[in-house]
């Protein structure tokens, strides 16, 4: 799909790429973004990338909508050419199993819970985008065979560093909050902590890998 | 510095918002009413992104440890230092020692108190602003309470220039209790229908009561989506009206989340988000006209100019 340039109101500007969450779209997104940021468009605000969209928030006083868009049509027409963007590469060491839902993915796609475990450490992620809460990065695409539905009903409370299987997503829940991810994990790195030079552990369009620390089945 | 004596509402330290956080999940938060916090901070002579307190209907007493210059400015409210009232949108000294009242008074929602030199709490991921739900920003990522004790930055002038400054009243925006709210018509309005775009355009929604600074709950006609209502998560802004399933829009606002996944029918305009925020919940109400991104840029610029001309130096008397 050739991409769409929108107005999101007057002071942002829409770029679609596609209407649904997969891997090449979303990959176009982040090569967008890399460029667009190297490039440091005076009157461009921020940028947020997200599955199949890149939302580019401006200055109006700065830039008009014509311009704006203008600007980055130039950008994407060298984009392709531009792909220097070398995703950095995250470990992310997890505890496996214990009380929560390892057990009901394993039985609900017939499986063993250590085979559950062997395929969602043995692929790379990429982080599609953030948000939810500060820090939560919504990462694919999963295995098939090990990919379940949410929770019918969300849990009022799920601990910082769960790792959770939505859909073919996968997650951490970087701060305790509400949510509907099947549990299978948890680690102990932190993913958000504002004291830090960088405080958060992932961008988007980072690559992560799941490294089994234990499994407790 | 200025010590908090009472204060009820929700009262928060605000100044333009965070940036460049939002790819990480993290909302910007800033104003309600960017009209009003800028004219505060023009009128003390501050940057038009210092950090001020916003009130959210309700009031906030103070006492100065040392001589300062404030302005007010708002929907709604009212203003005494010491033993005088003053008008909104006017700056004032107060010598130390005296009280400062800003206390809802009439229909509005939001107030500023500004204060020369910017209230100087420590800035979390670049900003001095609250962010209620992720507990960070302002003072210690909460309301402020009685006894907080606010630090002063540097005053950009004398106070004695600073003083007696006032807005002129032609270059404030209309506030009112059921204004007429301009829209862009964008980015999902192919999924609705023409019937749906026009009932959207033609009625009146009411600000539900449930509404805050995430978001303005709007009830009214309910609206229908082509092909459902779920759309796959792209980023969010502040003006944003997005349609759920149940048909009634809601108005995105300055703590709303970063992405969201219900289709957007249209945007408020950035003149007209002020009008907007100020509507009381469970009270006023809205309706909505389309404009073009052209003409909102335009009425941006200029009203932005014009804030800026319509700060009057001190009258002699």
């Amino acid at each position: 799909m050739k991409p769409q340039l929108v107005p999101f109101g007057d002071s942002a500007l829409l770029i679609k790429f596609g209407d649904e969450i997969d891997l090449s779209i979303n990959q176009r997104v982040h090569n967008l973004d890399a460029l667009l940021r190297a490039r440091e468009i005076p009157g461009v605000v921020e940028t947020v990338p997200a599955y199949a969209s890149l939302l580019v928030y401006y200055d109006p006083l700065i830039l008009s909508f014509d311009q704006i868009v203008g600007r980055v049509k130039t950008e994407m027409e060298s984009v392709e050419e531009n792909i220097s963007r070398k995703p950095r590469r995250i470990e992310v060491p997890v505890r496996y199993g214990g009380d929560d839902d390892l057990q009901f993915v394993a039985a609900h796609h017939r499986i063993s819970p250590r085979e559950v475990v062997r395929i969602h450490a043995s692929r790379d992620y990429t982080v599609y985008m953030m948000g939810f809460t500060p820090g939560f990065a919504y990462m694919g695409k999963l295995d098939d065979v090990i990919a379940t539905p949410r929770l019918e009903t969300p849990r009022v409370r799920v601990d910082a560093g769960s790792v959770g299987i939505a859909g073919a997503q996968t997650g951490i829940y970087p701060i305790a909050s509400p949510g509907g991810w099947r549990i299978i994990g948890r680690t102990s790195l932190r993913l958000f902590d504002l004291t830090a030079d960088s405080p958060f552990l992932f961008s988007p369009g980072d690559l992560v890998r799941f490294i089994v620390e234990s499994i407790d089945a | 510095m200025l010590e908090v004596l009472d204060v009820s509402g929700l009262a928060t330290i605000q100044d333009s918002g965070r940036t460049g956080w939002r790819k990480f999940g993290v909302p910007s938060s800033g104003p309600m009413d960017w009209f009003a916090f800028q004219a505060a901070n023009l009128l003390v002579g501050n940057s038009s992104s210092a950090a001020a307190i916003e009130i959210g209907a309700g009031e906030i007493e103070l006492t100065a440890t040392q001589d300062c210059v404030i302005a007010a400015t708002g929907a709604g409210f009212s203003l005494s230092v010491y033993v005088w009232d003053f008008p909104l949108w006017d700056s004032c000294f107060v010598r130390a020692g005296w009280k400062i009242h800003v206390k809802k008074s009439s229909a509005g929602m939001w107030g500023y108190l500004s204060i020369a030199g910017g209230f100087d709490v420590p800035k979390i991921l670049g900003s001095h602003s609250t962010y209620l739900r992720g507990n960070f920003g302002g003072v210690d990522g909460r309301l402020l309470q009685a006894g907080d004790v606010l630090k002063i930055g540097i005053p950009s002038r004398p106070l004695m220039e600073l003083s007696a400054r006032s807005l002129a009243e032609d270059a404030r925006l209309n506030y009112s209790e059921n204004p007429i709210v301009d829209v862009i018509l964008v980015p999902q309005k192919n999924r609705f229908d023409e019937k749906n775009i026009e009932m959207f355009l033609s009625s009146e929604y009411k600000i539900n009561y449930s509404s805050d600074r995430m978001g303005y709950r709007l009830e009214g006609t309910r609206l229908n989506h082509i092909g459902g209502a779920d759309l796959t998560s792209e980023g969010m802004a502040m003006g944003a009206i997005q349609v759920p399933a149940d048909g009634q829009p809601i108005a995105m606002m300055a703590d709303c989340a970063t992405a969201g996944g219900y289709p957007k029918i249209a945007s408020i305009i950035s003149t007209n988000l002020p009008l907007l925020a100020q509507c009381v919940p469970g009270k006023d109400s809205v309706r909505f006209r389309e404009t073009t991104t052209e003409a909102a840029q335009e009425n941006y610029r200029a009203l932005i100019q014009k804030m800026k001309n319509g700060i009057v130096e001190s009258k002699e008397d």
